[in-house]
């Protein structure tokens, strides 16, 4: 009676012929997907990486050779020092010598103040990564036929002294230490202020609150409307009141710190923290509706209060998800600028945050900065720190992915 | 001596008197009276939609946690209203236990799936002699004593509810209440939980939900049938003796249910 399906019987049917090939079209559609985000990330970081590395070709102001009879490597401290003053203004020795004397730093430093105040090498022409790579020989040639003291060399710019150096008009001395700090100390500031109140709003919405009542419900669509409000509008809200109207409060002069104004980095992680709020409460949210409703009924069977079963078993269930939903906000703080820029950041700054008080710089800020100056050497610190940027926030999320499965293991 | 204890065994432990239950407007459960003997299994039948587990849930006001459900009338435990505005349901939850359709234990291991309760309402002494001599009770303690530390959620469908028993247990109750137990359970771990049950009835007063006639017949001392009037509201049609019930009913529609002629 019933059909045995032959292979005969099968080919017979284009129906379903027709049915597999439709689903194979849709399957290279989303291949598609994939492959076009693939695409888009391959061409950022290629960009990225050719900027960040290449060669340099520089001439100096001062012939080295001409400071002292012997090579200056094989100068003593004193020596070096004596070159330092006798070809240095005595009120730049003075501001040189703020961040500790000359006789009390090593022969490699004071080389390299030697190399960066009197030799002064300047950028003559920067190329990028594979353009070096494919035309080493003509850019040489080019480059000494121009200018045959050019000094020619590959030059990698994230490199140690990028990360270590404070800013400087010479790309070739500058580094993203004070703005690598002041991104840290803003983004660990913010994760204070906004972790505990967001997860605390999610549970108050999640657990306690009465949909039924209209108040509850006018407050859950607000916020769902203010992770999607332009960060620059926190940005002027940020200024309006932790800047202004909260000066006293963000400058630290009622805690006793003398000539601050709001310009500080409480005031921006506060900013930061009101921007990554909503996307906090409304993940968190996410994850506590996801907790099985049997854990819950299993707890309160027990003779369980509602606060023993938020806390023992809801937030532990939740907790993965909540993590997850943090990091998306952090990642997304971490690289915001125009709020920042808004509640003042400042943009060439040599001393490092030291406090909640102080004023700060942060990486995105330092990026836009040198991406808008005219010399092509800082394009290419400018991609260097982007990859900076970029390795903090993997290593952010790598910390956090490692919390969460902590938290997941059971 | 032996009229006292008689008498104490009718004196119902807890008991339903007069009462309504809603959700919002809707009358799930047309009153109702159900007296239950103490230290006795009692079984609540009745086809899908009766309101069999509303009926239980209000035994312990699990109920509270849907917004619109509504009791009318009380429920007495111990003689004492448990719907009186004075009583806190957190503490009659600790007095009557519960075990659910789907096994739930919690995602950590299985002593702490036994000690949380008793940790959190506050019972003192020993824990490890606790979480021992109540897995026991459960009959579970043999399979798991090697691996207590192990993920509760490692263990079959039948451990894992025996393990809620345990848990509920744990808490030292009066009353368990069981919704459906062994409704996601295969017939051999039913026939363990079965026989649990018996054990338990010496020391603890059982309330059983179950869909399967067979196993209210097997394993109850009293059965309620409940089935549903025009208006689709639970109705309490009988409550007997188990024997009485499935042999000589008295009333039409349970034996029609019983026999097998309804739904």
């Amino acid at each position: 009676m019933n059909r045995a399906p032959h292979k005969s019987a099968q080919a017979a049917s284009p129906h379903l012929l027709a049915r597999h090939r439709a689903g194979r079209l849709w399957k290279t559609g989303f291949s598609l997907s994939i492959l076009f985000g693939l695409i888009a990330l391959a061409a950022l970081l290629f960009n990225v990486i050719d900027q960040s590395a290449g060669l340099l070709v520089t001439a100096n102001k001062v012939d080295p050779s001409t400071l002292a009879e012997k090579p200056l490597e094989e100068l003593s401290v004193k020596e070096l020092t004596q070159i330092l003053k006798s070809n240095l203004s005595n009120n730049r020795i003075k501001t040189i010598e703020r961040n500790g004397v000359l006789m009390g730093r090593t022969q490699a430093e004071l080389l390299e103040l030697i190399d960066e105040q009197i030799v002064k090498p300047e950028v003559i022409a920067s190329y990028h990564l594979f353009e070096s790579l494919r035309h080493e020989t003509e850019i040489r040639q080019q480059a000494l036929g121009k200018n045959p003291d050019a000094r020619i060399e590959w030059k990698i710019w994230l490199n140690w002294h990028f990360l270590t150096n404070v800013m400087s008009s010479n790309a070739q001395y500058a580094g993203v230490r004070t703005a690598l700090l002041g991104s840290l100390f803003l983004i660990a500031v913010s994760i204070l202020m906004a972790f505990p109140i967001g997860v605390g709003a999610a549970i108050y919405l999640e657990e306690y609150s009465d949909r039924r009542l209209r108040i509850n419900r006018i407050i859950q669509t607000n916020i769902d409307n203010l992770a999607g409000v332009p960060s620059i509008v926190y940005g002027i809200l940020g200024l309006a009141i932790f800047v202004r109207a909260l000066s006293p409060l963000t400058s630290g002069v009622i805690f006793g710190v003398e000539g601050g104004n709001g310009r500080t980095i409480l005031s921006a992680a506060l900013t930061m923290a009101l921007l990554i709020l909503p996307v906090i409460i409304i993940n968190a949210q996410e994850a506590i509706r996801a907790v099985p409703s049997s854990l819950r009924q299993a707890a309160y069977g027990l003779g369980a209060t509602r606060w023993q079963t938020i806390w023992h078993h809801v937030l532990p269930y939740a907790m993965p998800g909540i993590l997850t939903g943090s990091i998306l906000a952090v990642s997304r703080a971490i690289g915001e600028t125009a709020p920042l820029i808004v509640v003042g950041a400042a943009t060439f700054i040599t001393q490092d945050p030291n406090g909640v008080f102080s004023r700060f710089t942060a990486l995105p800020i330092q990026i836009y900065n040198w991406t808008t100056r005219p010399q092509p050497e800082f394009r290419n610190i400018a991609a260097a720190a982007i990859l900076v940027l970029l390795l903090s926030l993997l290593s952010m999320n790598a910390v956090a992915i490692l919390l969460r499965n902590k938290f997941s293991r059971r | 001596m032996q009229t006292t204890l008689d008498q104490q065994d009718h004196t119902p432990i807890i008991e339903a008197r007069d009462t309504h239950l809603y959700y919002g407007k809707f009358r799930a459960v047309k009153e109702f009276d159900l007296k239950v003997q103490p230290r006795k299994i009692t079984a609540i039948i009745g086809p899908s939609g009766c309101g069999k587990s509303t009926v239980l849930r209000s035994f312990n006001r699990m109920n509270d946690f849907v917004p619109s459900f509504r009791l009318e009338g009380e429920v007495l435990f111990h003689n004492q209203n448990i719907y009186a505005p004075e009583i806190d349901p957190v503490f009659i939850r600790g007095q009557i236990g519960m075990v659910f359709q789907k096994p739930n234990p919690f995602p950590k291991s299985i002593y702490e799936n036994v000690a949380w309760g008793a940790r959190i309402n506050g019972i003192k002494g020993n824990m490890d002699e606790l979480v021992e001599r109540t897995l026991r009770q459960a009959a579970l303690w043999d399979e798991v004593k090697d691996g207590l530390k192990n993920s509760a959620l490692s263990l079959s469908g039948g451990q894992q509810q025996r393990l809620c028993i345990a848990r509920a247990l744990a808490v030292q109750p009066e009353i368990i209440l069981m919704d459906e137990p062994c409704s996601a359970l295969d017939p051999i771990a039913t026939l363990k939980i079965e026989e649990l049950m018996r054990e338990l009835s010496v020391n603890y007063t059982i309330i059983i939900v179950t869909h399967n006639m067979q196993q209210a017949a097997r394993a109850s001392d009293m059965t309620a049938f409940f089935t549903m009037d025009e208006d689709r509201a639970g109705i309490m049609v009988e409550y007997d003796q188990t024997s009485k019930l499935f042999t000589t009913p008295r009333d039409q529609r349970t034996e029609d249910y019983i026999t097998g002629r309804y739904g």
